[in-house]
């Protein structure tokens, strides 16, 4: 039995009379592969956003690896080890795609404006590593040709690339994908599949939002289903796929009908 | 020909001091959008510090160059303490509020710096201590002196020290990210609050050496010092593209330039009607014609990252 790496405990959150999040609860195991769908409005995003500290949930809190995350504070989520990536693509456009990874590599270095001028050895020594590390990352999601190029100059399916490499640069032990397949056509759906099994495959535990259903059903280990801010469904894929509430979200009508 | 040759020296000496002080304000606009019109009060302080430790110093019977040196090192720590003081207080309470909140606040955090130096330092004109050799040179009939010469160099140091540090390091490296994308950044495990306040006591640094420039430079220091020179700091980083860092080094030169030549040739142009004291108006005539027909400034992206 696996253990438990986060534990959402009655989220609810609200824009002023919407209620986006309602008493949602879940339980996402180390190593595994975990699915959050729902349709548009269900309220995803939200929940990725109050776990990485963008949002204040109004009722429930997070319980990563045994203790509580801090509400409010990005940087804290991302030392404690989860990194996101964006719906709508979210990078550092005017600088190169090698940057953009080594902004991500922030958190485990170390040297400070001292080294930088000094050139001691360690802060050399970590620059190297640095820089070596990010174009590890760069060919680990397929585009270490790019490196320096600007990440606004990427076509859009290398940006999606390059901000799972900067998520990753950031060590993380869970790794929330905001919609990766958005936008992208069956063969590059297909390479995203075999990216996300090779990271949960390297000890990373992957919480992923995603229309498609076809690679969630095929991907995830277990699936949560959003509807209106509540979770109406948490099981793995077969049985979601059968169940009467998902459908009845989905379609808008109960089976029967 | 003379005139032409000498008013640009004398444009270059004063944008470069210009430029110092635009970084000042381009560094913390870049990174949080916020115009810190206290900052030509940071500018002041540095120079009144350093004159009154110099002074203090010299009066206890150390030599001129070494309570100098300390003197300036000294106005440096206070300004960057200053700079990170006012962050804290001052700004990071409003970092969520409406845009214009921080603006008045930063109005009022000048007229309070202000106010604070002249209960310390009193409402007169000070001596400043003459810190750098008197050397005089001539060339093709225009004149210059060592302190010009010191004072373009440190500028020109300086600009390659924060070039270096904004590309070349880890902290500057997140001071792109965060001007960027500030909340991404902080995802990536960027503390926002270190950079901004970073960003603050850099650019007071800068500050501080700005005023020392300016005191040593004109002999003379006053609480209001840094009012009109703020100002003008700010045009030229407007100039130049606020939130560009190229930008404000160039546009704090150009000002410069464009201000000597004005003032040297208003007399022959308006047929002695206005003379060089009216030297001011240029620069607020840029700054209106930038507004008015290149509101992104000369190297700002029309689209801004921070529009």
């Amino acid at each position: 039995m696996s253990s438990t790496l986060l534990e959402a405990h009655h989220i609810g959150k609200h824009f002023g009379g919407v209620s986006a999040l309602r008493d949602v609860s879940l339980t996402i195991r180390t190593g595994e592969i975990y699915g959050l769908i729902g349709p548009n409005g269900a309220g995803k995003t939200t929940f990725f956003n109050c776990l990485t500290g963008l949002y204040v949930p109004d009722r429930g809190d997070f319980g990563f690896d045994g203790q509580l995350l801090a509400a409010n504070a990005p940087h804290q989520a991302a030392q404690r080890g989860i990194a996101r990536t964006f719906q709508n693509i979210r990078l550092f456009g005017n600088m190169s795609a090698r940057e953009n990874i080594m902004v991500g590599r922030h958190l485990r270095t170390r040297a400070g404006v001292l080294g930088a001028v000094l050139r001691d050895t360690r802060t050399r020594a970590e620059e190297t590593a640095i820089a070596r590390r990010a174009d590890e990352l760069l060919a680990y999601v397929g585009i270490a040709d790019r490196a320096d190029h600007l990440a606004k100059h990427l076509p859009y399916g290398d940006q999606r690339r390059l901000e799972i490499a900067r998520a990753l640069a950031t060590e993380p032990r869970l790794l929330c994908l905001d919609e990766p397949a958005a936008g992208m056509n069956a063969t590059e759906t297909a390479e995203l599949r075999v990216l996300i099994e090779g990271i949960r495959a390297d000890g990373t535990t992957v919480l992923l939002i995603e229309h498609d259903v076809k690679l969630v059903m095929g991907l995830c280990d277990r699936v949560a289903v959003l509807d209106y801010g509540e979770k109406i469904c948490e099981d793995i894929p077969s049985v979601v796929q059968k169940d009467p509430a998902v459908i009845e979200a989905y379609l808008g009508g109960s089976p029967d009908a | 020909m003379e005139t032409l040759l000498q008013q640009l020296i004398n444009g270059l000496v004063q944008g470069s001091i210009y430029a110092l002080v635009a970084l000042g304000y381009t560094l913390v606009y870049g990174i949080m959008g916020l115009i810190n019109f206290a900052h030509g009060e940071v500018v002041m302080i540095g120079a009144l510090v350093a004159l009154s430790v110099t002074g203090a110093l010299t009066a206890a019977g150390l030599p001129l160059w070494l309570a100098g040196a300390l003197g300036i090192a000294v106005a440096i720590l206070t300004c960057m303490a200053l700079g990170w003081s006012l962050e804290r207080i001052a700004y990071r309470p409003l970092r969520h509020a409406p845009r214009l909140t921080p603006l008045i606040t930063a109005i009022g955090m000048s007229i309070v710096l202000q106010n604070l130096a002249m209960m310390l330092w009193g409402r007169n004109y000070m001596q400043f201590p003459a810190l750098f050799p008197k050397a005089a040179f001539s060339v093709g009939g225009a004149h210059f002196t060592a302190v010009q010469i010191i004072m373009v160099l440190t500028s020109a140091a300086m600009m390659i020290g924060l070039a270096f540090l904004v590309y070349r390091t880890r902290l500057g490296m997140a001071m792109r990210a965060t001007a960027q994308n500030s909340q991404v950044a902080g995802l990536m495990g960027v503390n926002i609050d270190r950079v901004v306040a970073a960003a603050f006591v850099i650019g007071s640094a800068l500050a501080a050496v700005a005023g020392v420039m300016v005191g040593a430079y004109y002999e003379i220091a006053h609480y209001q010092m840094g009012f009109m020179l703020g100002l003008k700091a700010f045009t030229a980083a407007v100039l130049g593209g606020i939130g560009n860092l190229g930008g404000a080094m160039a546009g704090g030169i150009l000002l410069g330039l464009i201000e000597a030549l004005g003032a040297g040739y208003i007399g022959d142009l308006t047929g002695g009607f206005l003379g060089s004291h009216y030297q001011d108006i240029f620069a607020f005539i840029v700054l209106i014609a930038v507004l008015v027909f290149r509101p992104a400034g000369l190297f700002g992206e029309k689209t801004g990252e921070r529009a």
